[in-house]
């Protein structure tokens, strides 16, 4: 029996202590008929080798392609450092640090991990992390239709040029609390919000505005503008940002005159492996006025009996086991592994480290893109300066040129076709620090070949691994 | 055991109310109910201006294990709010019904007092609540 | 001391960052960053020592005895960690085409179908990301569920007294208002007051079985036909599924959707407070409200179900697939446990719940519901010592730290004053369960003899009890912002 150590032995002296004649005895104030029968479906036990070779065998037949999509999930280097230490069982199988005394190892890197993030943000209070960057987006979004006082309505500006995820994801979490997301165009020559429909919005109540840096199509906002008129508008200002941009980029505390108010993304490319989708981990940020307005855990420093310092989580009268119906949100659990991944990989990485991955990703992006408007067809979309991806247009069907691609082992891109069909034949790109010159080269081959070979027959080829 | 001030009037939800005399009372929550919440670590008053209706909660007052909704006593606007308990939370554990006082409302039907409860009537409620 | 504390200017980890200088240029220069964040500055050793000094100073399942109650603290399987590991998992983007994810999709697919077989239900999707998210999902399913009937005069939904607060709290994200029903005398909820406060604007009642004071609520099938009578749904929080595992089914019991907490029964890593997994189960008629995305299988390939192919899902509730590390861990448990190690789950996780509370019985603690069988676990108070000595919960639980042992959970459920949750899980052997009762006994020695010592507990630990109140009032939340305030 896996993990259940007892024996015979045990088992009877354990019965005999209770006063049972057998286990099932125990069950009696079950009702018979509840009791479930044999679970058929469910297949026999595996031993750990069989598991293991069921899995390999899986892992192995998803190949390892060259990853040039981005949105959303980043493949950046992660020092191996970081999750041999993160998955040491004293922080693999702890549990949340609701006894502060024993978990002190804990409290102190979220307290470590809370100072990196208002750091790099440039906000006065970081709390411990949320699932995802969209659900932290949900939550901000709650968190400005709470603490905006003079706002009375529950409507928030969101850009179209936001992660079409994120604002879904915004939508499903919000929409039963009476929460409006109004859409706003993007400038269809810049890529940016365009400011001419920016101003229809002027003087109308909006609790709040969304601000992406960069955007979903890679392009960078003018993020100073964009914050002084959401406030001369009454609005608060919700930043929704990449952490590796922001060792390069003027961070969202440094916005505008006032700064922006809550500051939200996801902390995936600090040092959390692709690995599917998850787990990844959402950061939330906010100036001083609204830290009780957020959600989520929050760690601390204080003193002990002695005045020695410690750390303890804190403002749990928010939370949902104190605040119950109350409460700013229903969040229990943070995405603690993670946070514990991500800490040590920012003290490893410092400020230096990551503006070099930044850089080295801006670079890559931009030689990737070269290469690839060397092709016949192949063309930019939007004017705007980029961070790391930037949108094509292709002289061919996206998803069959995809399709195409993957088929050779390379993944060139996101479709934006679904989610933009204004955009045409388009694909959104990323080449990450761990993109070499070759793996550019070997993209550009390929799609040249695809290209050449046929623009409206969808390649026929099935990977047989 | 909790003091009682027989002068004031008070709530099922552990508020008193003081009687200024010029349509204007001033609310504050309890003794008893500062020692339920234990150390109290921070404030949210309700707006000067703002109108408040009886039974409706207008405040909260936190402590580490709770963070409890202040239910107003009586209809009217918020004309004053206690600014030193603020940076001071702590004075409401010191002081419930003086210097811990939390905010003034102008009455707009001063009859809803007569529905409050007396000092009596209150300090047997929480007897037997324990 | 912080690992700012040890930052030196200029140091760094040479090795691990790309080796050109960074480059600027084609970055508008207003948008570029004046200051370069405060981060550490310090060498790779001097990190990995900091990082692994700090995890010594932890209380960790791998090192403790940790009967947290409802938290279910069973051993993590290592294999869990290292296959869902694997480079093919690990390197695959989420947006990866169907095409290059056929691996990792069977993987989700069985998982589906085990949750499915095991609680009963008629479909599962595995994307909320914890067991709230999964509450969260569970209620706006039924809130979706009585919108597309028109029935919108429903806006209640019912909690036990004794709910853990992110059922409440679920439901008010939900547009609900919430009402309580009080548990009985004997731990199960009073059914009187429960079909009083049911009515037309009863959407649905959201209960735990085991409840959350640790006991099987044994009216369940009578409570689901009233509900249901009444026209509302029936919720099941999953926290206590570790209980019933291969024994009861949430489905059979009459439950319309339920949560599981995957962290919880499916031993996936507490992690220092997560990442967990909530995946959600439903009857036929909640099916088309599931959350995307789902895994389906076609009979040659598996397939995703997305907001296309489940026009009328609640929607998606993370940008991709949920915790999807997460699952692969669970995926991985249930392959090694099998359906007779599932049946194991429930029984041994009871029999050594039991033994416990018997034994402690008879050393003289005081169980909340002493006439009862415990579930998974059971409930002592300190009451009668809070009283009598002046040492309370929360004193018992610090001194235990100093003895090795993790505190079980204390103050929860509300209803209990004094309480202690206690829950072994199936994966601790007796002579664990001796020791822990050895550690009680003591304790309560020192309380009747020596009260100070556990008054003043924790006396072994990196520190002494922690003074949570200017933790509160002094918010010192970042060593940056501290800095920056001088």
């Amino acid at each position: 029996m896996p993990f259940i150590p007892h024996t015979k032995a045990d088992i009877n002296e354990m019965l005999a202590a209770i006063g049972a004649d057998d286990i099932d005895d125990l069950f009696d104030e079950i009702p018979q008929e509840l009791r479930c029968g044999e679970l058929e479906k469910i297949p026999s036990a595996l031993a750990e080798m069989e598991v293991n070779r069921l899995m390999q065998g899986r892992a192995r037949e998803d190949g390892q392609a060259l990853c040039f999509i981005g949105a959303g999930a980043y493949d950046h280097h992660i020092p191996a450092a970081v999750w041999q230490l993160a998955t040491r069982g004293e922080y693999y199988t702890a549990y949340t640090p609701y006894q502060a005394e024993a978990s002190q190892g804990t409290l102190q890197l979220l307290y470590e991990y809370q100072s990196m993030m208002t750091a790099l943000t440039a906000m006065d209070v970081s709390n411990a992390s949320l699932y995802d960057g969209a659900s932290a987006l949900a939550e901000a979004v709650l968190m400005a239709v709470r603490g905006n006082r003079k706002s009375k309505s529950k409507r928030i500006l969101v850009p179209r040029s936001l992660h079409p995820a994120y604002r879904r994801v915004t939508h499903s979490i919000v929409r039963n609390q009476g929460i409006e997301l109004v859409e706003l165009a993007y400038d269809k020559e810049t890529g940016q919000i365009d400011m001419s429909r920016l101003e229809d919005h002027a003087g109308q109540d909006y609790a709040a505005l969304v601000i992406p840096q960069p955007n979903f199509f890679g392009i960078l906002e003018t993020v100073d503008e964009l914050t002084d008129w959401a406030h001369a508008n009454g609005m608060l200002v919700i930043a929704v940002v990449n952490p590796i941009a922001l060792a390069i980029l003027q961070p969202p505390g440094e916005w505008g005159i006032l700064g922006a108010d809550i500051c939200c993304g996801e902390g995936q490319p600090l040092g959390a492996p692709l690995a599917s989708g998850g787990p990844y981990f959402g950061f939330l940020c906010c100036s001083q006025a609204l830290v009780r307005q957020m959600p989520g855990r929050i760690i601390g420093r204080t003193v002990d009996l002695d005045g020695k310092p410690g750390f303890a989580l804190t403002l749990q009268a928010r939370e949902q086991h104190i605040r119950r119906s109350k409460a700013t949100s229903n969040i229990c659990t943070n995405q603690g592994l993670v946070v514990t991944a991500a800490t040590i990989h920012m003290a490893l990485m410092g400020a230096e480290g990551l503006a070099r991955v930044a850089s080295a990703c801006h670079a890559n992006t931009l030689k990737l893109t070269r290469a690839l408007f060397s092709l016949p067809g192949v063309q930019p979309v939007f004017k705007g300066r980029v961070f790391h991806e930037k949108v094509l247009r292709l002289p061919l069907n996206p998803a069959n040129a995809l399709r195409s691609l993957a088929a050779h082992n390379v993944l060139g891109g996101y479709d934006l076709s679904d989610d933009y069909p204004e955009l045409g034949d388009a694909i959104l790109v990323c080449a990450t620090e761990l993109r070499s010159d070759e793996d550019i080269e070997n993209y550009r081959g390929k799609l040249e070949r695809v290209i050449e070979s046929q623009i409206s027959t969808p390649c026929q080829l099935k990977p047989d691994w | 055991m909790s003091e009682t001030p027989s002068e004031l009037l008070y709530t099922k939800s552990h508020e008193w109310v003081r009687d200024e005399g010029d349509g204007t009372v001033t609310v504050g929550i309890t003794d008893h109910a500062q020692e339920m919440l234990g150390d109290l670590v921070f404030v949210d008053p309700p707006e000067v201006g703002e109108r408040v209706d009886a039974g409706a909660d207008c405040a909260v007052v936190e402590s580490v294990k709770a963070a409890s909704d202040v239910y107003s006593p009586v209809t009217g606007e918020v004309v004053a709010i206690n600014e030193t308990i603020q940076d001071a939370p702590e004075t409401i554990n010191e002081d419930a019904f003086g210097d811990g006082w939390l905010f003034q409302v102008k009455l707009s039907d001063p009859s809803e007092l007569e529905e409050l409860l007396d000092a009596d009537s209150y300090a047997a409620m929480i007897e037997e609540e324990d | 001391m912080l690992i700012y504390e040890q930052s030196k200017q200029g140091r760094r980890a040479t090795s691990q960052s790309p080796l050109n200088e960074v480059d600027l240029s084609s970055i508008p220069e207003a948008l570029r960053r004046k200051r370069a964040p405060q981060l550490p500055e310090v060498s790779e050793m001097q990190a990995v020592r900091h990082y692994t000094r700090l995890s010594q100073k932890n209380f960790s399942i791998d090192t403790h005895f940790y009967p947290l109650g409802s938290c279910t603290m069973k051993y993590n399987p290592r294999a869990a960690n290292s296959l869902a590991s694997l480079p093919g998992f690990l390197s695959r983007h989420p947006l990866a085409p169907e095409t290059h994810s056929q691996g990792f999709m069977a993987c989700l697919y069985e998982l589906q179908e085990i949750l499915k077989e095991v609680t009963g239900m008629h479909a599962v999707s595995l994307s909320p990301a914890a067991g709230a998210q999964g509450e969260f999902a569970g209620v706006a399913m039924i809130r979706a569920y009585h919108d597309t009937r028109g029935d919108t005069e429903r806006k209640e939904i019912l909690v036990p007294d004794a709910a853990h607060g992110t059922n409440p709290a679920s439901a008010v994200m939900c547009g609900y208002k919430v009402r309580e029903i009080p548990t009985g005398e004997d731990g199960d909820i009073d059914v009187d007051a429960l079909q009083k406060a049911l009515g037309p604007q009863t959407a649905g009642i959201m209960l735990t079985n085991p409840s959350t004071v640790g006991v099987f609520e044994r009216r369940i099938k009578e409570i689901a036909a009233r509900v249901h009578e009444a026209g509302g749904l029936l919720y099941y929080d999953g926290a206590n599924l570790n209980a019933i595992l291969g024994k009861v089914r949430p489905g059979d019991m009459g439950f319309d959707v339920i949560h599981m907490n995957l962290h919880k029964t499916f031993s996936t890593p507490h992690g220092g407070g997560g990442p967990g997994a909530g995946p959600v189960g439903v009857s036929k008629r909640l099916e088309p409200y599931l959350p995307v995305p789902m895994v389906d299988y076609d009979s040659t390939d598996y397939v995703w179900l997305t907001e296309k192919q489940r026009p009328q899902s609640i929607g998606r509730l993370t940008a991709f697939a949920g915790n999807a590390g997460v699952l692969l861990r669970a995926y991985v448990y249930a392959r090694l446990l099998g359906r007779e190690g599932m049946h194991r789950v429930a029984e041994f996780s009871t029999l050594n719940a039991n033994y416990l509370f018997k034994r402690l019985m008879q050393a003289g603690f005081d169980a909340a519901y002493p006439e009862r069988r415990a579930s998974h676990e059971f409930i002592l108070t300190l009451r009668r010592q809070a009283k009598q000595l002046g040492v309370n919960a929360m004193d018992f639980a610090k001194r235990m730290l100093d003895y090795g042992v993790h505190a079980p959970t204390t103050y929860f459920p509300l209803l209990i004053s004094e309480c202690l949750l206690i829950e072994p899980t199936e994966t601790e052997a007796k002579e664990d369960l001796d020791h822990f009762i050895e550690v009680m006994t003591a304790i309560k020695q020192e309380a009747e003899h020596e009260p100070i010592r556990v008054k003043q507990a924790p006396h072994n630990l990196p520190v002494k009890r922690l003074d949570d109140v200017r933790a509160a009032r002094d918010l010192d939340l970042s060593f940056v912002k501290r800095q920056s305030n001088r």
